[in-house]
């Protein structure tokens, strides 16, 4: 079947329009399309490889689309993948926590790579403050993807790219994100995460990547 | 603090609390060079010929010692991936790594070095030479090896393919620092040589964060 024409790129929102990802020799999802409005919620399901975390690394401008388009308020984000970096977090799978520095280290290095933050107040949102002075080689599983999320609340960016950020997480720290998301989003931040478990995000489009398997 | 500033501080800082790289390095760099006399024979004017060449060999080898793992760190827990995000520039970043990483083993291969020459029986005349060469040699050393670390990212027994990268694009370097020390121990003038090493410093620090940067993107794909 003939891929449709895209449609124009809308003037505002994060959007996209016939992406597609290749990852080595397989096609892992094409003619996809999405639009993230400010204050609006994605949330990207489906089986395991069905390309979640690829096409979050697209978004993040990690990898390159095999087609498609991405665009920012109507501007293709490859034109200027600066401006797109100094817009976004993502949080992966991987923590990016080193065993020998402190939790508030850690924190305070990743928020003063982004131009500084309120180091303090991020670790009070993910009840982080017990543990400020302790080496993350102490850390558990838990703890350790609190830090990563506790990035987030660090210093301010307009659209958050989470890579299955509740896993390991305990119920007190799923609400910490969930309140940490919906204070974001009343801010007019924009959020796409990835997720195997029903989230309760209020408003949130659910996007099913098994849709877009070719 | 500049973001640049904060990854050097924070290289540092992580180089420091695991210490064993700076330690590793200098280790090696004299025991390599113990080995020398042990086998061509303690002969002194034998060793004062070839001191100069020695030490510089070894001091090469010393460096490319700790360049694995100048990347595979960050690459491993997901922080290259995170700081590949940041808004300084890759390159930025490229060059704060090589910076914290001359600081980290460069610098103390340069103190260690006149020592060594010591032991060698290094004639008198050559110590300056030796140390303005390794001081304008090792961070070209440093430059060229993070080029070499970020392609050989991800690949099984990278440090071999790291050796096989970096070493003869370490041969100028070698050439020339030997010929300063050769230059002034024979009574001629060292500074063309210190010249052409400080060229190839200058070619390395804009071309090699370059050329790192663009391995990074590739291996992060």
């Amino acid at each position: 079947m003939p891929a449709p024409p895209p449609p124009p790129l809308p003037a505002i929102g994060f959007a996209a329009t016939g992406l597609a990802c290749r990852r080595g020799e397989r096609l892992v999802f094409a003619g996809l399309s999405f639009l993230l409005a400010p204050g609006e919620a994605l949330l990207l399901t489906g089986p395991n490889g069905s390309g979640k975390s690829s096409l979050l690394r697209l978004m993040a401008g990690l990898a390159r689309p095999e087609a498609g388009l991405l665009a920012w308020d109507g501007a293709a984000v490859g034109d200027d993948p600066a401006a797109h970096r100094a817009r976004l977090h993502f949080i992966g799978h991987q923590e990016a926590v080193k065993p020998v520095l402190t939790v508030a280290e850690t924190l305070a290095f990743w928020a003063g790579m982004r131009g500084g933050g309120d180091v303090a107040a991020a670790l009070g949102r993910f009840r982080l403050e017990t543990l400020a002075d302790w080496p993350c080689r102490m850390l558990s599983a838990g703890q350790r993807r609190r830090l990563a999320l506790a990035r987030l609340a660090a210093s301010p960016a307009p659209l958050w790219l989470l890579d299955e950020p509740t896993t390991a997480l305990d119920s007190d720290a799923l609400a910490d994100l969930l309140e940490a998301i919906a204070a974001h989003r009343a801010q007019g931040g924009r959020v796409a995460l990835s997720t195997h478990a029903a989230l309760p995000l209020a408003g949130a489009t659910n996007l099913s990547l098994a849709d877009f398997t070719p | 603090m500049s973001p640049f500033r904060l990854l050097v501080q924070r290289d540092l800082r992580l180089a420091l609390r695991q210490g064993g790289d700076a330690a590793m390095v200098v280790g090696f760099f004299v025991l390599a060079t113990i080995l020398f006399p042990f086998g061509v024979g303690p002969e002194p004017a034998l060793l004062q010929r070839i001191a100069a060449g020695i030490l510089w060999v070894t001091a090469l080898l010393a460096a490319l010692l700790s360049l694995e793992r100048l990347f595979q760190a960050d690459w491993e827990d997901g922080s290259l991936e995170a700081l590949a995000l940041m808004p300084l520039p890759l390159e930025a970043q490229v060059l704060a790594k090589c910076l914290a990483h001359w600081l980290v083993t460069g610098l103390p291969l340069i103190v260690a070095a006149p020592l060594l020459g010591l032991l060698l029986n290094l004639d008198a005349a050559g110590y300056p030479a030796l140390l303005a060469g390794l001081l304008l040699g090792t961070p070209t050393l440093s430059l060229i090896g993070a080029v070499g670390a970020a392609l050989s990212l991800g690949a099984r027994r990278g440090g071999v393919l790291l050796s096989l990268l970096v070493l003869p694009l370490y041969i100028p370097v070698l050439i020339f620092g030997v010929g300063a020390i050769e230059a002034s121990i024979g009574g001629f003038a060292a500074r063309p040589h210190l010249l052409l090493l400080g060229a190839l410093l200058a070619g390395a620090l804009p071309l090699s964060p370059l050329a790192a940067a663009a391995a990074l993107r590739q291996a992060l794909e």
